[in-house]
C-alpha cells in the first residue's frame, strides 16, 4: 500500500479541520474541528510508524498519547467553554473580542 | 490498486465526508454524531494499517468518551436541538481559502514526496502485545508524565467549572 | 589729539546710552531736588517704577497728566506728560554731551589748523588671520574740518530739537538716536581703519532708519524709513566688498597703508575696489542710481532732515571719496563714472527741485544736486574745493532746513501752497532763510558763492585744458554744472518767493531755542566763505565767477518775472508739459517700482506661496495620511480570534509555498 494514501487523506482531513476551526462560530464546534485535525495527525503517525517498521512503535505510542492528551484537552476546553457561557451568556468565538482596539467602533 | 488500498480509500472517503458534514451541518447535535462517524472511519483506517490497538483505543476514547463529553457540553450551553442559523462566522470565505490552499499545498507535497513509498502490511505490528511491551519498556517515563498531565487536566477542569457563585458563597456553615 | 577725538566720539555715545536708560529717572531725581522750573511732571509716574518706565509715560501721557494734577499744571501752555519739555533728564543727556563734543571738535580743529599733520593712535589690533583690524583713530586737516562741521551742526540740531520736538512723546529715544548718530558720524570722520569706518557708517545708517521712521505711526514715515534703509543697504553691500577688496589687495585695512599701496596695486583690483566703494558713496550720498531714498526721507522730523539728510550723513559719502582719493586717482575710470553720476544727479535733481510742491522735498532735491556738485569737484581732482563746498553746504543746508522747520512749525504744513507772505510775520526766519537761499544760489558774499565758484573753476579748467578725466566726460560735467547753477538759482528763487512773499499771512515767530541755532548758522553761512580766501586754490577767479553769476541771475530772473505777473500762481506751472516729469523726478521711482520692486515682490509672493502650499502643505498632509494609514493598520486588530488565526495559518501556508517555490 502506498504511503500517499494515508498521507493524502490525513492532509484532507486536516484541511477540513482547519476550515471548521476558522469558519465555525460555536466554540464546541471549533473544539470538534480541532479533534478532526488531531485525528488527521494520528493517521499520519500510525501510517509512518508502519512504513518505517519502527521496533519501538514510536508512532503508534505517540498516537496513543495524542489521544489521551486530546481527551484531557477536550475536558479542559469544555470547562473553559462552560465558564465562558456562564460569564457571557454565549459561546460565539467571534464575539469574544475584548482584546480589540477599544475605540474602533467609535470611528 | 490493492484490496487494502480500496478499503482504505473507501474508509477515507467516509471519514472525509463525515468530517465535512461535521463542519458544515446546521445542527449542533448532528455535528457531534457526524463526528462519531468520522472517528469510526478513522478507526477503520487504523485497522487497515494493522494498528488494531490504536483503533480500539480510538473507538473507546474518541467515540466513547470525547463525543459524549462534547454532547454534554452542547447540552450544558443550552444549544437548540433543531437547526440553528449563525453557526458559521463571517470568516467563512477566508477560512475556505486558507483550508483550500492548505489542502492543495499538503496534498501536492505529500503526493510528490510519498508516491513511490510503500507500506508492507504485516499483521502483529500494532497488537496490544507489541504496544504494551513498547510502552511499559521504552516509553514508561512519558507514560507516567502523561498520567500526571491527565491528573492536572482533571483538577484544572474541576477548578474551572466551579462557578464563581459557588466559590463566593462558601460560608463557615459549609466549611 | 586722538584722545580728544576718542572723547568726542564717546561722549555722545554715552549720552545716548544714559538718555535712553536713565532719562526719566534723572527727570524725577531733578524734580525731587526742586529743579522743575519749567518742567512739568514726569513726577506723576510713581517713583517706585524702574528707570525704563519711559514706555509707560509714552503710552498715556494725557491720562497721567490729568490723573494727578501737579503744581506745574497751573502754568499755561505746558504739554502734559512726555515731550522734551516734560523730560529734563533726556534733554540734559542730549545737549550736554553734544556741547562738550562740539567744544572738543573745535579744539581738535584749532589744533590741526595750528599744527598741521596727521596724528594716529591705535587702541588695539584685532588679529583676523588675514589683514589685521586696527581699532584706532587718526586726525588730519580734512577730518578735523569735517569734525567741526559735524559737532556744530549736531549741537545746533540738538538745541533746536528741544523746542521743535517739545510735544513729542518719544523725545527721549529721538534725542538718544541723534546723539548716537553724532558719535557714529564722528567715528566715520576720525577712523583710521576702513573697517572701523564701516562700523560707524552702518551705525549711521541704522540711526537714519530709526530717525526717518520716528513717526512710524504714519505709513509714509515707516515706508520712507524702510526705503532709505534698503536703498542705502544696496550701496553698503558694495562698499563692504570694496573695503574687502582694498584690504586684501593692500594687505591691511589701515587707511594710510591702503592709500600708500594703492598706486602699486593691479589696475583691475583698484578699479573694482573704487567702483564698489562708489556704490556705497552713491547710496549714502544719494547720487543718481541710488538717490531715490532722500526725498522720501523727508517724512522724518525736520531737524533730522537738517542733521542727517543735509549736513552730515549724506556728506559722509563725499568725505569717503576724499579720504580714499589716492585709490580713485589710481583708477581714473572710476573718477569718470563718478563724474557722470554727478552730472546726471545734479541736473536731474535740480530740475526735480524746480517743480516740487513740498518745501522739504525742494530742499531734499537741492541736497542731491549740491552733493553731486561736490562729487563733480572730486571727479575733476578738486579735492579741496569739493571739501570746501561740503563744509559750506553743510552749514547753509542745515540753516535752510532748520529755518524751513521754523516755517513748517508756524504754518503746520509742508506744502508750498499753504505758505506765502510770511516775511512780515517771521522776520528772523525770513532773514536767515534768505541768507541760506543766497548761499544755495551762490550769490556773493555768502559762503556758497566761494565754494561753488572754486568747484566751477576746476571743472572749467579740466574741460578747457584737460585733466584726469576723458574730454567728453569733463565737458558733460562742465555743461551740466553751468545749467545746474541756473536751475539752482531758479528753484531757490521760487521757493523763497512762494514761502515769504505774496499776500501777507498771520503767523508767529519761532521760539528762542529754535531761533538761535538758525541765526547762529546764518552768521556762519555769511562769513564761512571768506575762510577760503586764505588758500590760493580756493580763491575766486574773475572769469568763472562772472560766468556763474551770469547763470545765477538768468535763472533767478526768469522765475522772478514768471512770478511777478501773477504772485498767487506757482511759477512752476509755466513749465507746461515738463512740470509733471520734473515733479515726479523723471519717474525714476516708478521705474524702480516696475523693474525691481515689482519682480522682487512677485518672487516673494511666489516663495510665500511655495512655503504655505508646498512646504506647509506637505507637513499638514502628513497628518491625514498618517491617520488614514493608522486606521487601515488597526482594521485587522478587531479582537476576533478567528481572524487572527486565519492570518496565522495563511501566513504559514504562504511560508511553506515560498519555501517550496524557492527550493
Amino acid at each position: 500500500m502506498s504511503v500517499a494514501y494515508p498521507a493524502v487523506f490525513a492532509a484532507l482531513l486536516f484541511s477540513v479541520g482547519v476550515y471548521g476551526v476558522l469558519a465555525r462560530r460555536n466554540a464546541i464546534l471549533v473544539l470538534m474541528s480541532a479533534e478532526l485535525m488531531l485525528n488527521a495527525v494520528n493517521i499520519n503517525l500510525v501510517a509512518f510508524d508502519m512504513w518505517l517498521r519502527d521496533v519501538l512503535h514510536g508512532g503508534q505510542v505517540l498516537a496513543l498519547f495524542t489521544i489521551v492528551i486530546a481527551a484531557a484537552e477536550i475536558g479542559l476546553g469544555l470547562a473553559i467553554v462552560l465558564l465562558l457561557f456562564r460569564d457571557r451568556g454565549n459561546i460565539d468565538v467571534d464575539r469574544q473580542d475584548v482584546l480589540r482596539e477599544s475605540d474602533l467602533e467609535a470611528r | 490498486m490493492t484490496a487494502a488500498e480500496i478499503v482504505f480509500t473507501a474508509l477515507g472517503v467516509v471519514a472525509l465526508g463525515a468530517g465535512v458534514c461535521t463542519v458544515t451541518t446546521k445542527q449542533l447535535v448532528h455535528a457531534a454524531l457526524w463526528l462519531v462517524v468520522s472517528f469510526g472511519a478513522v478507526a477503520g483506517m487504523y485497522l487497515v494499517l494493522t494498528a488494531e490497538f490504536v483503533a480500539w483505543v480510538q473507538v473507546l476514547i474518541y467515540v466513547g468518551a470525547i463525543v459524549v463529553l462534547l454532547l454534554f457540553g452542547i447540552m450544558l450551553t443550552r444549544a437548540p436541538v433543531g437547526p440553528s442559523e449563525g453557526l458559521n462566522s463571517r470568516n467563512r470565505f477566508a477560512a475556505l481559502l486558507v483550508a483550500g490552499s492548505t489542502a492543495v499545498v499538503l496534498v501536492t507535497l505529500l503526493w510528490r514526496g510519498f508516491r513511490d513509498a510503500r507500506i508492507e502490511l504485516e499483521p502483529g505490528g500494532g497488537s496490544g502485545d507489541a504496544l504494551g511491551a513498547a510502552i511499559f519498556r521504552q516509553w514508561v517515563l512519558p507514560f507516567e508524565v502523561l498520567s500526571v498531565l491527565l491528573l492536572a487536566a482533571l483538577v484544572g477542569a474541576i477548578v474551572l467549572s466551579k462557578s464563581r457563585a459557588d466559590r463566593g458563597s462558601r460560608t463557615p456553615k459549609e466549611g | 589729539m586722538t584722545v580728544l577725538a576718542a572723547q568726542a566720539i564717546a561722549l555722545p555715545f554715552l549720552g545716548a546710552l544714559f538718555g535712553l536708560l536713565l532719562g526719566p529717572w534723572t527727570t524725577r531725581r531733578l524734580a525731587e531736588v526742586g529743579l522743575r522750573a519749567s518742567v512739568p511732571p514726569v513726577a506723576s509716574v510713581p517713583p517706585t517704577e524702574a528707570p525704563g518706565s519711559e514706555a509707560h509715560v509714552e503710552a498715556e501721557p494725557d491720562v497721567t497728566g490729568e490723573a494727578v494734577p501737579p503744581e506745574g499744571r497751573a502754568a499755561p501752555g505746558f504739554a502734559p506728560g512726555g515731550g522734551a519739555r516734560g523730560a529734563l533728564g533726556p534733554v540734559l543727556y542730549a545737549v550736554l554731551p553734544t556741547v562738550l563734543t562740539a567744544g572738543l571738535t573745535i579744539v581738535i580743529g584749532l589744533g590741526a589748523w595750528l599744527d598741521p599733520g596727521v596724528r594716529t593712535a591705535a587702541l588695539t589690533t584685532i588679529p583676523t588671520g588675514g589683514p589685521d583690524i586696527t581699532v584706532g583713530l587718526s586726525v588730519d586737516g580734512l577730518a578735523a574740518l569735517l569734525g567741526v562741521l559735524v559737532g556744530l551742526v549736531a549741537l545746533a540740531v540738538q538745541v533746536y530739537s528741544v523746542a521743535y520736538m517739545r510735544d513729542e512723546p518719544r523725545y527721549s529715544s529721538y534725542a538718544a538716536f541723534v546723539s548716537l548718530f553724532t558719535a557714529a558720524m564722528l567715528l566715520v570722520v576720525y577712523a583710521s581703519d576702513l573697517l572701523v569706518l564701516y562700523v560707524g557708517w552702518e551705525v549711521m545708517g541704522i540711526c537714519s532708519y530709526f530717525l526717518v521712521g520716528h513717526h512710524w505711526e504714519e505709513r509714509t514715515g515707516s515706508r520712507a524709513a524702510v526705503k532709505a534703509f534698503l536703498v542705502t543697504r544696496v550701496g553698503d553691500a558694495g562698499l563692504l566688498l570694496g573695503i574687502i577688496v582694498l584690504g586684501l589687495g593692500a594687505g591691511s585695512f589701515d587707511i594710510a597703508t591702503v592709500l600708500a599701496k594703492a598706486p602699486d596695486l593691479p589696475s583691475g583690483t583698484v578699479l573694482a575696489a573704487a567702483l564698489l566703494v562708489l556704490c556705497g558713496v552713491a547710496g549714502k550720498s544719494a547720487l543718481f542710481p541710488l538717490h531715490t531714498w532722500l526725498p522720501d526721507a523727508m517724512a522724518g522730523p525736520t531737524p533730522i532732515s537738517a542733521l542727517i539728510h543735509a549736513a552730515t550723513m549724506v556728506a559722509a559719502g563725499v568725505y569717503l571719496v576724499a579720504r580714499l582719493y589716492d585709490v580713485f586717482l589710481a583708477a581714473p575710470a572710476a573718477l569718470a563714472v563718478l563724474g557722470l553720476m554727478a552730472a546726471v544727479s545734479m541736473l536731474g535733481s535740480a530740475c526735480a527741485a524746480l517743480a516740487q510742491v513740498d518745501l522739504k522735498r525742494v530742499l531734499a532735491y537741492s541736497t542731491i544736486s549740491q552733493l553731486a556738485v561736490m562729487a563733480a569737484g572730486l571727479a575733476v581732482g578738486a579735492k579741496s574745493a569739493a571739501m570746501f563746498h561740503l563744509v559750506t553746504h553743510g552749514a547753509f543746508k542745515a540753516l535752510l532746513f532748520l529755518a524751513a522747520g521754523c516755517v513748517i512749525h508756524a504754518v503746520g504744513s509742508n506744502l508750498l501752497a499753504d505758505m506765502g507772505g510770511l516775511a512780515k510775520a517771521m522776520p528772523y526766519t525770513f532773514g536767515a532763510m534768505t541768507i541760506g537761499y543766497l548761499a544755495l544760489a551762490g550769490v556773493p558774499p555768502t559762503s556758497g558763492f566761494f565754494s561753488k565758484d572754486a568747484v566751477l573753476e576746476h571743472v572749467q579748467d579740466t574741460a578747457l585744458r584737460g585733466g584726469d578725466l576723458p574730454g567728453w566726460a569733463s565737458w558733460a560735467v562742465y555743461v551740466s554744472l553751468l545749467v545746474t547753477i541756473a536751475l539752482t538759482a531758479a528753484y531757490s528763487t521760487r521757493a523763497w518767493l512762494l514761502t515769504f512773499l505774496g499776500p501777507a499771512r498771520e503767523a508767529h515767530e519761532a521760539p528762542g531755542l529754535m531761533r538761535w541755532p538758525v541765526l547762529l548758522l546764518a552768521g556762519v553761512t555769511l562769513v564761512l566763505g571768506f575762510a577760503g580766501l586764505g588758500s590760493a586754490e580756493l580763491r575766486p577767479h574773475v572769469a568763472p565767477a562772472a560766468m556763474s553769476l551770469l547763470f545765477t541771475v538768468a535763472g533767478a530772473a526768469a522765475v522772478y518775472y514768471a512770478w511777478r505777473d501773477d504772485p498767487a500762481k506757482d511759477p512752476a506751472l509755466r513749465l507746461g508739459v515738463l512740470r509733471r516729469p520734473f515733479e515726479r523726478a523723471f519717474y525714476v521711482d516708478e521705474l524702480y517700482d516696475r523693474t525691481i520692486v515689482g519682480p522682487v515682490r512677485l518672487l516673494a509672493r511666489a516663495v510665500k506661496g511655495i512655503d504655505t502650499h508646498a512646504v506647509d502643505g506637505a507637513v499638514e498632509a502628513s497628518v491625514p495620511v498618517t491617520r488614514f494609514a493608522g486606521r487601515l493598520a488597526r482594521l485587522p486588530q478587531n479582537g476576533n480570534p478567528q481572524t487572527y488565526l486565519t492570518g496565522l495559518l495563511a501566513g504559514a501556508v504562504f511560508l511553506v509555498l515560498a519555501v517550496v517555490a524557492l527550493t
